[in-house]
């Protein structure tokens, strides 16, 4: 930058914007950006520190920090509890799909206009009620040990590499997840497709297109763009439900923290649980963030009404 | 326009149409004969938009008949209750005003999507004529844009273009100058004058007096979701019969938009 270019001051100035030399009013404005940039840096040190130093002065700490923030037993739990994070990944990775695929059918049950197909939409409508009334905790008690009691299926099925005893409650309690979830999605999936305006329908049936031409060129995959955030926002929260499945004896992080627990009486593992599942989810949770600004950048102002 | 060998394409016969207890179309009854252009003028609400989604099938009418007569000579009955608005609706043509282009497909894609979907056209047939008609209106290094990247007189246009490229037999524009910036109109009225040129059936809705005028054998004022006045432009426009019409035009005028 030329200080000596007297140019800032000068009318000619105003046609040389983001030229090199700044105008008056840029200077400004980049004196107040660096204010504001220091007031958010003392504010936030100001309210941390006093938070902490309120926990840490308190009177109950010292026995707090021995049971929850142990540092010895979080070296030793930690890569025990850690151990069990596939278990965790897995049976989210398991049940992931079939949400997406069942909630998608959910979801179009709910949007047929054939009146032959009107049990399929009560259906629909019944099923996201109910789901969506009940605690996802209680759905897996009920299916996870109800359905295996009724006793209807005996021995091992094999499907797709995966495989087991028909009672399991690998089967039984990612099953509940996977209803439960597909009610939440199957929600997701109406919203974008009812949010897809109806003049892009009236443009693809006004070229002879039928209704399920029109839904699987023209509304689906615009609705697919929108639903991919809310979406992601499920699936983060499936990841952190799959501790749930514990309830069922399903060994996971989350209950083989609790057992080590149980066996020791420190809380630590419990605190290594949390640190696992936010390393987990964290990410997952920026990358949403990131996903719906581009999103919004890429489809502001120039969306077609 | 009243020649002794004139073909009647649509004929709108004592259509009646309402939302709830407010009466859109109210008796109305039109003929367009193959070939000849007809524009739809009135204030905002007086039925022109109805008009055209009714004759699309858009919307379905409460009473009265649409008559298309195909190629043949072979004349339908659109508005028949049961009827399988399918097939009708590829042998007419409709833009509108929002241009309601699918804005996630490219602009080829737009146009090509309905000829091969709907008319089972090869994907090399569907775009080679896709790029002959965005050529035929300027557009042709448009093909891979989005309609996004494109101003709103090439939307408008290449939704022209998707309808046209389904070759109807009757093309209904609803308003669409409407929405565009008033320099980019007569890139769109050019494309209208072309498909006068290639003889094609049209019914427009429009604001565009002075197009009107110029592009139509026969201009239509509606008030009220009635057909008050039909003549030639000529006529319309210099002598209009009723104190309505006078009143209409008279208003237009005042506005600057004659």
């Amino acid at each position: 930058m030329t200080q000596h270019d007297k140019g800032a001051d000068q009318p000619s100035a105003s046609f040389r914007v983001g030229a090199a030399v700044p105008t008056r009013r840029q200077v400004w404005l980049r004196q107040r950006r660096r204010r504001a940039l220091l007031v958010a840096v003392v504010s936030t040190v100001v309210v941390f520190g006093s938070a902490i130093t309120l926990v840490v002065t308190s009177s109950g700490w010292p026995k707090v920090k021995t049971i929850f923030f142990n540092g010895e037993r979080f070296r030793e739990d930690f890569p025990e509890v850690l151990s069990y994070l596939w278990v965790d990944v897995k049976l989210f990775l398991q049940c992931a799909p079939f949400i997406l695929i069942w909630g998608m059918v959910i979801a179009l049950c709910r949007n047929t206009r054939n009146p032959a197909l009107f049990p399929l939409r009560a259906f629909a409508a019944i099923y996201t009620d109910f789901f969506r009334g009940v605690p996802i905790i209680l759905t897996i008690y009920l299916v996870g040990f109800g359905i295996p009691k009724l006793g209807l299926l005996e021995g091992e099925f094999h499907f797709l590499g995966f495989g087991g005893n028909w009672n399991s409650v690998y089967l039984w309690g990612p099953i509940a997840l996977i209803l439960g979830y597909s009610a939440y999605v199957a929600e997701v999936f109406r919203s974008g497709i009812e949010g897809v305006h109806e003049s892009q329908r009236a443009g693809a049936r006004s070229l002879g297109m039928s209704h399920s031409q029109t839904m699987r060129h023209v509304v689906l995959p615009q609705a697919a763009r929108r639903v991919v955030p809310p979406l992601m926002n499920d699936f983060l929260s499936l990841q952190k439900d799959v501790a749930l499945l514990s309830v069922l004896g399903i060994i996971e992080v989350f209950r083989r923290a609790t057992s080590i627990k149980d066996l020791t009486g420190n809380f630590t593992p419990l605190v290594a649980a949390a640190v696992i599942f936010l390393a987990l989810t964290v990410p997952e949770t920026r990358l949403v963030d990131w996903y719906s600004s581009r999103q919004r950048k890429r489809t502001s102002g120039s969306e077609v009404l | 326009m009243s020649t002794p060998d004139r073909r009647i394409k649509v004929d709108i016969r004592h259509v009646h149409k309402s939302f709830g207890s407010k009466v859109v179309l109210d008796d109305v009854s039109l003929q367009v004969g193959e070939h000849e252009v007809v524009c739809l003028i009135g204030a905002s609400g007086s039925g022109k938009s109805t008009l055209l989604r009714c004759i699309n099938l858009l919307e379905p009418i409460d009473d009265g008949e649409i008559v298309l007569t195909d190629v043949n000579g072979a004349a339908t009955d659109i508005s028949e209750p049961g009827l399988n608005p399918d097939p009708i609706r590829r042998r007419i043509g409709m833009v509108f005003q929002g241009y309601n282009l699918f804005p996630h497909m490219s602009v080829l894609r737009n146009i090509t999507l309905g000829p091969t979907k709907v008319r089972k056209q090869s994907k090399s047939d569907a775009e080679h004529l896709a790029l002959e008609l965005l050529g035929r209106f300027g557009l042709q290094d448009k093909a891979t844009a989005y309609p996004d990247q494109l101003s709103g007189g090439q939307q408008q246009r290449v939704a022209i273009v998707r309808a046209l490229a389904m070759q109807p037999e009757l093309m209904l524009l609803d308003e669409v100058t409407a929405a565009l910036d008033p320099v980019l109109v007569g890139e769109v009225l050019n494309v209208i004058r072309d498909m006068r040129g290639q003889g094609m059936t049209m019914v427009l809705a429009t604001h565009e007096m002075g197009f009107a005028r110029e592009i139509s054998d026969m201009v239509c004022f509606l008030k009220d979701g009635i057909i008050l006045e039909a003549a030639p432009p000529a006529t319309l426009f210099t002598a209009p019969e009723r104190p309505e019409t006078a009143e209409f035009l008279q208003r237009v005028i005042a506005s600057g938009r004659l």
